[in-house]
């Protein structure tokens, strides 16, 4: 064994499928009789809605709200205190609150037709003034979106752990740091198929989904249907990072129009719909302060933290998960004794912020890390030097921190102590002092982050939104040749589960991974599960996998032994077979014989036979820690304020390591995201509240030429609590590169005092910074002269 | 995303793309790469009542070597260009900004003629050929006319064609062996549309010295004579001797207030200046 178990770099299964071109996306569907839905969405970002005008000659084939009778609008509550309740109609009702807000369904033969109709429809709106802004958004005098609430708070939280001990620290930096919003752009947008089959009663939705369970829950809710009368399938699935676990207002509608209209329909998203009216992530804002001794030693970090979350809270994770997450993450992988937060969850008239790979992370690691740099600037010393005196240290582990999260394991300081070591950060000084050829600065910047992953109930029954994990459920199967099928109720979506769950399967009955099928992604077919999120399903599917194999393995070494008429404490499992004193038998030969020649076994030998369902929890399900130093050298073009990555080394510990290999890509694909929060990505919007970067003519993503090979190198601290000491790690390569960018930009420029504290890092900010610098200096020169 | 009803048309010829246009030109457009328009359609920005797809005509696709010049059908592509289907009169010039444009997908459809005639200001091509001096050749119902590259293009999307015209090649005037070059654009990504093009070609041989600062969101601004960016003298032989002032003044009676746009461009012509310089 071993060569296919926990910890092989096997290739991915199902890249046989997806590199031949073969994989079944939902727009591959194909379905009699099927037809297509464009919707008609609100031009403006704020407007009472006057009237929707639908011409008579297609009045059958265009749905308004008032056609939607019985449909429950969208409620994601928590159970936070002060959380105020958004209702988000599936099509818009009185209101339109953000650009791209749905106000009609229109459905035809082909999707240019359906356009063709929605062009047809006439809206008459009484523009309101829209709130663009954040931090507007909290001003007292300012438009309302949804007026009862009498303010645009979500929700408001605070934290005080004794900060007052801090603040005569010698040291005092205060930095005002914001962050873009950005759109994530998986390669395959959203897109529903959604079929009413009579004979069963019951509603198909195929939606390019990581969360299947949940949309079900939530579409039964809103439509009035019982469980048993909804299946919800995600196919392949073209990437997710989150957008794609939000029950979607259009899934809805099209469930409502397939129980309707006798045949399939389908919508499928464009890039237009997806970059201006769906996945909207990440804007936030800090005025944060950092106090610290002369010799580095953080003494607190004050904070006061506003997320722009939309017009609505999205199902399921709410509009407050990611601000309310700011205020216990912030603190990071280092170890102080003072911490006062409040955050803010900001209405604003865009569409509703939805969970990025790395949540709030990226954005909080981008302003600690920030400051750790500011501080380190004050204090005259390395940066390195700073978060090595604050970093946890691996002898205080299992550690609660400041905000009572529960570090499970790790050596934070080693992961530093090589990452500065690999990018030679000796090396850059000295290269610095002679500087380059070409005229450009080069800039070496780090950041640490720790990442809690596969968090389970004890977690997110405090958060109180509609969803809380309990415990995951796989189902194993013995086929009656031998072979095994694992269903799962996540869906792999980039994540290589098919290959990853198949190795634990693997590991523990020894069936070879070809002859091992996940059957993921449908709730007709899979066990209870909140999905793909949250870095969990190697710790929670992979759980539920082994323990539901070792269940299967019990049974089969049971009746293995009696064929082999040996007691069952006398055989073992090994290499797929059972093993006893004096002979062996496959797990083939099992199989078979228990299936179809029963009459070979004694009467009662296991009457669960060789299927089993099993839950799984970890031993504390606090969530693991996985963690990374990343360290970036750049070279910053003063003249035209151009970045470019010279070399990037990423430390990084996700505890056992099931499949190395696909842990390389997960951080590769993550770096690129990180590189596009860094450098490229944003959406800007302007003072009417129009999303303005339409096309990816205006969305710029990073492309291969602008994401470098990056240097990996891998430590393995197991976890106490999980099966094999795995840890969650599928978000982390996205969390910390704008943090680690940013200030190898600013180490770069240090020398003619610019800083930047704004993401992405355009060549727009770069020269602004530097023209500010200048004029500052130029004011100070003629004020010395003055005097 | 999918275009408005449009009815399509291929015509075999340059005689039968003309007739088309002259029933009504204003309410057709003509089809070559696609690269643009296709985008423009999806997005229903244009709704033409008639799309002319240009593709098949031989014509277009015709490459003529004279003496002092190649002329080149408006259809040839940029992929045709940097891989040399195409012969190079420029000393590389021309292949090596073919080689940057956009991606290789949109290089192997997207044409020289559907560039220029597109008058996208961030497109390399008018730059480009309006410092190499290259000239328009269009046909018309009645007559054939030919104009600089720098006057066809009026405005941002707007060219100097009549709706009944058709742009057929375009003219590029073959470099002497002492010419020097420079090109340079500024994109944030590889790919990415620029947003400042420096170019000048310096032929002394030819009596030519030409600059252009592009991407402007307006017509490039085009130096027919570029000696004045040099204190006047013979050549841009010098680097050294560049005036960035002069630049900054052409910027700014272009419109340009923002200092940090016109720094970018005025960056990117020198560093063009310096290419040429080191060749």
């Amino acid at each position: 064994m071993g060569s296919q178990g926990v910890g092989a770099s096997v290739r991915r299964k199902e890249d046989d499928r997806f590199l031949r071109g073969k994989g079944q996306f939902i727009a591959d569907l194909r379905l009699a009789g099927m037809k297509d839905v464009a919707f008609l969405r609100s031009p403006v970002a704020h407007a009472r809605i006057l009237g929707v005008t639908i011409p008579d000659e297609c009045r059958s084939a265009v749905f308004a709200a008032a056609d939607l009778e019985g449909v429950k609008p969208i409620r994601a509550v928590s159970g936070l205190p002060g959380f105020k309740v958004s209702e988000q109609p599936v099509l818009a009702q009185g209101k339109v609150r953000h650009v791209g807000e749905l106000v009609a369904m229109c459905l035809a033969p082909t999707r240019a037709e359906a356009e063709d109709l929605a062009g047809a429809v006439s809206l008459e709106l009484e523009e309101l003034p829209a709130v663009h802004d954040m931090l507007a958004a909290l001003q007292p005098g300012t438009a309302l979106l949804h007026e009862h609430w009498g303010d645009n708070i979500f929700l408001e939280t605070f934290v005080d752990v004794n900060i007052e001990a801090a603040l005569d620290a010698p040291i005092k930096v205060t930095r005002e740091i914001r962050t873009a919003r950005q759109c994530m752009a998986p390669m395959e947008g959203r897109g529903a198929v959604a079929v009413w089959d009579h004979r069963l009663g019951q509603l198909t939705l195929y939606t390019s989904a990581q969360m299947p369970h949940i949309n079900r829950t939530g579409l039964s809710e809103c439509l009035g249907l019982d469980h048993g009368q909804v299946r919800v399938v995600a196919p392949d699935v073209g990437g997710g990072f989150g957008y794609k676990g939000i029950l979607l207002a259009e899934e809805v509608c099209l469930a409502w129009l397939a129980m309707r209209c006798g045949h399939p329909v389908r919508w499928i998203e464009d890039r237009r719909e997806h970059l201006t009216a769906g996945s909207n992530c990440r804007e936030h804002h800090y005025i944060i302060t950092g106090y610290a001794d002369r010799d580095g030693t953080l003494r607190g970090i004050d904070c006061e933290a506003t997320v722009d979350s939309g017009a609505y809270s999205a199902y399921p994770f709410s509009a407050c998960l990611e601000a309310a997450q700011v205020a216990s993450i912030l603190p990071g992988p280092y170890d102080f004794p003072s911490y006062r937060c409040r955050t803010y969850s900001a209405a604003t008239n865009k569409c509703p912020i939805l969970p990025y790979r790395g949540v709030a992370r990226t954005g909080v690691c981008f302003a600690l890390e920030l400051v750790i740099d500011a501080i380190a600037r004050e204090a005259g010393l390395e940066p390195a030097e700073v978060r090595r005196k604050n970093l946890v240290r691996p002898e205080q582990m299992p550690f609660d921190n400041i905000t009572k999260k529960h570090f499970d394991s790790g050596d934070y300081p080693e992961s530093l102590r090589r990452a500065v070591a690999a990018i030679d950060l000796a090396g850059v000084r000295e290269r610095q002092r002679r500087g380059e050829p070409d005229g450009r600065r080069i800039g070496v910047g780090m950041a640490v982050y720790c990442e809690q992953a596969a968090h389970g109930t004890s977690v997110y029954a405090g958060w109180g939104i509609p969803m809380v994990p309990g415990y995951e459920q796989a189902t194993a199967r013995v086929t009656p040749d031998g072979g095994l099928e694992l269903r799962v109720g996540i869906q792999s979506h980039g994540q290589s589960l098919e290959t990853t769950l198949a190795q634990v399967a693997n590991e523990i009955l020894g069936i070879d991974i070809q002859k091992v099928k996940v059957v993921h992604g449908d709730t007709e077919y899979t066990p209870y599960s909140t999905g793909t999120w949250g870095s969990r399903c190697m710790v929670m599917a992979g759980g539920a996998v082994a323990k539901a194999t070792e269940e299967i393995a019990g049974r089969l070494r049971a009746i293995g032994a009696n064929l082999l008429q040996a007691e069952a404490a006398e055989v073992t499992l090994e290499e797929g077979h059972v093993v006893g004193p004096k002979a062996a038998v496959s797990i083939a030969e099992i199989a078979r014989t228990w299936y179809l020649r029963p009459q070979d076994l004694p009467y009662g030998v296991h009457t669960g036979g060789l299927e089993a369902t099993v839950g799984y929890r970890p031993e504390r399900d606090s969530g693991t820690f996985s963690y990374a130093a990343h360290a970036a050298l750049v070279a910053v073009d003063a003249e035209m304020g151009d970045v470019e990555i010279l070399d990037y080394v990423i430390v990084e510990d996700g505890g056992k390591l099931i499949n190395p290999m696909v842990v390389d890509g997960q951080i590769y694909g993550g770096l690129a995201q990180g590189i596009g929060t860094a450098l490229y990505e944003e959406m800007p919007f302007d003072a009417s509240g129009q999303p303005l970067a339409s096309t990816f003519g205006d969305y710029l993503l990073p492309g291969p030429t602008e994401v470098p090979a990056p240097r990996l190198d891998h430590m393995e601290t197991l976890s106490p609590y999980t099966v094999f000491g795995q840890k969650g790690i599928g978000e982390g390569g996205a969390i910390a590169p704008p943090a680690a960018i940013a200030n190898a930009v600013n180490d770069a420029l240090r020398g003619i005092a610019v800083e930047i504290t704004q993401s992405p890092i355009t060549p727009r900010r770069v020269l602004e910074a530097i023209h500010g610098s200048r004029a500052r200096e130029q004011a100070r020169a003629s004020a010395g002269a003055a005097s | 995303m999918k275009p408005a009803r449009f009815d399509y048309e291929r015509p075999a010829d340059i005689r039968g793309a003309l007739s088309l246009l002259g029933a009504d030109g204003a309410a057709a457009k003509v089809l070559a790469g696609g690269q643009s328009l296709g985008p423009m359609l999806n997005l229903r920005l244009v709704q033409p009542e008639l799309l002319i797809d240009v593709t098949r005509i031989g014509d277009l696709k015709r490459i003529e070597d004279r003496a002092d010049a190649i002329v080149v059908g408006a259809c040839v592509t940029h992929a045709d260009i940097e891989d040399g289907r195409v012969p190079d009169v420029t000393r590389g010039a021309l292949p090596g900004v073919a080689r940057n444009i956009a991606y290789r997908a949109v290089r192997n459809r997207g044409t020289l003629g559907g560039s220029l005639v597109h008058a996208d200001p961030a497109g390399d091509w008018l730059s480009a050929l309006a410092a190499i001096g290259a000239e328009a050749m269009i046909v018309g119902p009645s007559a054939r006319r030919t104009v600089p590259v720098e006057d066809l293009m009026l405005g941002v999307f707007d060219v100097s064609l009549e709706p009944s015209e058709l742009l057929e090649a375009i003219r590029i005037p073959r470099l002497s062996a002492s010419a020097r070059w420079g090109f340079y654009k500024v994109s944030r990504k590889t790919g990415e549309f620029a947003h400042a093009i420096g170019a000048i070609l310096d032929d002394p041989d030819r009596g030519v010295c030409r600059a252009v600062i592009g991407a402007i969101d307006a017509k490039p601004i085009v130096l027919s004579d570029a000696r004045p960016l040099f204190g006047g003298g013979q050549s841009a032989e010098r680097a050294g001797s560049f005036r960035p002032g002069l630049a900054d003044e052409l910027l700014q009676r272009a419109g340009i207030t923002d200092p940090i746009a016109r720094q970018i461009h005025i960056v990117a012509l020198r560093r063009a200046v310096i290419q040429a310089s080191s060749r």
